[in-house]
């Protein structure tokens, strides 16, 4: 095994692969540590949305450079990743999400995203399976260039450039230490042997948490159980991801037909429970008939279930952090992970290769936490 | 050509397994999100055994060493008009 790295990273989840491509590309010897397979925390439980329709000024910025990467992503990497840009309608319910929207529609427009506001008529044209009644809307927003691609592919289309470039991917390999020099990363201990190297990003999701407390870093993480369903394949019926932050719910229809989406069941609440629930699949069914009454013949297949590594402001927790030299944050997304990926991975690559820091980055840092204030993403379901 | 039909569900062949084992996919659960065997309506029941078969064949591990993929509920497709009753009891 290799014993010495440029960059060593902990988890192989797209935000940790598509790190691996980036710093590959700049030479850099990589070396990506994943306890399981890659794909196997959050990013394979995920709901394979791509959304620019954020509150906060980081989170919409991040993902609209984000979809400008994407969309040209399958090429870059040279395999099909299933990027497709249906939309994304957001069901907005009362007078009060209705302030909300418009504040976030002018911040998004000033970042320079296309956006409208569709009035209750507009929306069956966006989606005509929906039931506006039933959606219970005054309004919804929607842009057309929000949409899905498959984090699978994305993730192993990563992992496969950056190996191509020389980057190493040693999967089912469990972190057992950190060591620390003269307030310094210094190496690695895995179970497969030690690794040193001067930099190592934690993009562990969850498990980022343990990985932070084994050099006295506490990470305020909380893990939530998420619950997504998957249905049988249907022809193509709509092409928007159909979101409402009230409801708790997110649906739309993936590329091979199945209709892929979750709700948190209303008694959720903090901690490391991984059973599928009964009280979901009635939850989210009665809901998504409510929202779509078609689909009610449709037969539901898989239901799965995974965390969520959640901040208190719901926004991720990146960069260097000032105990401990080298030692990088990649976590925190708080459900996003996937959407802002290609824009994570490459803020840290400028910050790790020549040194480059942006307000965004900043604004983003573990030290935030300290201050009284604090400017929460409310744009989230759960 | 002659194909030979692993997964029916997401029509997967074979050859198509071989291909993923060789390029470095050389476990159940990856395979499975390589390829979506086991997603479809059979959740694996039909694939999952031949792909550990070919699997073991490739790689000399025994298939009662695997680790099997998590299962996910339900055990057969369920329509969401079914679950959505509002109560089981009258629906009989």
């Amino acid at each position: 095994m290799k014993n010495k790295a440029d960059v060593v990273i902990i988890g192989g989840g797209v935000n940790g692969c598509s790190l691996a491509y980036r710093l590959a590309r700049r030479n850099l010897d990589v070396v990506v540590v994943e306890k399981g397979y890659l794909t196997s925390g959050a990013t394979g439980a995920c709901g394979a949305g791509i959304r620019q329709q954020w509150s906060t000024k980081e989170n919409a910025s991040l993902a609209i450079q984000s979809v400008k990467i994407f969309e040209k992503l399958s090429a870059e990497l040279g395999q099909d990743i299933e990027f497709r840009q249906g939309g994304y309608l957001i069901a907005v319910h009362d007078s009060k999400e209705l302030e909300q929207a418009e504040k976030n529609v002018e911040m998004q427009r000033s970042l320079g995203l296309k956006v409208d506001v569709l009035s209750p008529e507009e929306i069956p044209r966006i989606a005509p399976l929906l039931d506006v009644q039933g959606m219970a809307v005054v309004a919804a927003t929607f842009c057309p260039t929000d949409g899905h691609a498959n984090p699978f592919r994305t993730t192993f289309a990563y992992a496969d450039a950056a190996k191509k470039q020389g980057a190493t991917f040693l999967t089912h390999t469990e972190v057992t230490k950190l060591t620390v020099r003269n307030k310094a990363m210094s190496s690695v201990t895995t179970t497969q042997g030690e690794v040193a190297a001067p930099v190592v990003v934690n993009a562990a999701g969850i498990d980022s948490m343990r990985i932070a407390a084994m050099v006295q870093v506490p990470l305020p993480l909380m893990p939530f159980r998420k619950e997504i369903m998957a249905t049988e394949r249907l022809e193509p019926l709509f092409e928007a991801m159909v979101i409402s932050f009230k409801d708790g719910i997110y649906f739309s229809q993936q590329k091979e037909g199945q209709i892929v989406g979750g709700i948190p069941i209303p008694e959720e609440r903090s901690g490391f429970k991984t059973m599928p629930t009964f009280a979901f699949l009635q939850h989210m069914s009665r809901t998504l008939v409510r929202y779509a009454p078609v689909l009610r013949h449709v037969n539901m297949l898989r239901h799965w279930t995974n965390y969520y590594d959640v901040t208190p402001d719901a926004r991720p927790i990146l960069g260097e952090v000032p105990q401990v030299k080298g030692f990088i944050q990649c976590s925190g997304f708080s459900g996003h992970g996937f959407m802002i990926s290609p824009m994570v991975a490459k803020l840290l690559t400028d910050y790790i290769v020549d040194g480059k820091t942006t307000e965004v980055l900043e604004n983003l840092r573990l030290d935030r936490f300290k201050g009284g204030s604090m400017n929460k993403e409310l744009s989230v379901v759960g | 050509m002659r194909r030979s039909i692993v997964c029916r569900c997401e029509d997967i062949s074979e050859e198509d397994v071989l291909k993923a084992i060789r390029s470095g996919y050389t476990d159940l659960e990856e395979l499975r999100k390589k390829l979506r065997i086991g997603m479809g309506p059979c959740q694996g029941r039909v694939c999952i055994q031949l792909v550990a078969k070919i699997l073991e064949r490739e790689t000399g591990k025994k298939v009662g060493a695997m680790k099997m993929p998590t299962v996910r509920p339900p055990l057969i497709p369920v329509s969401l008009g079914t679950l959505a009753s509002e109560d089981d009891e009258k629906q009989g």
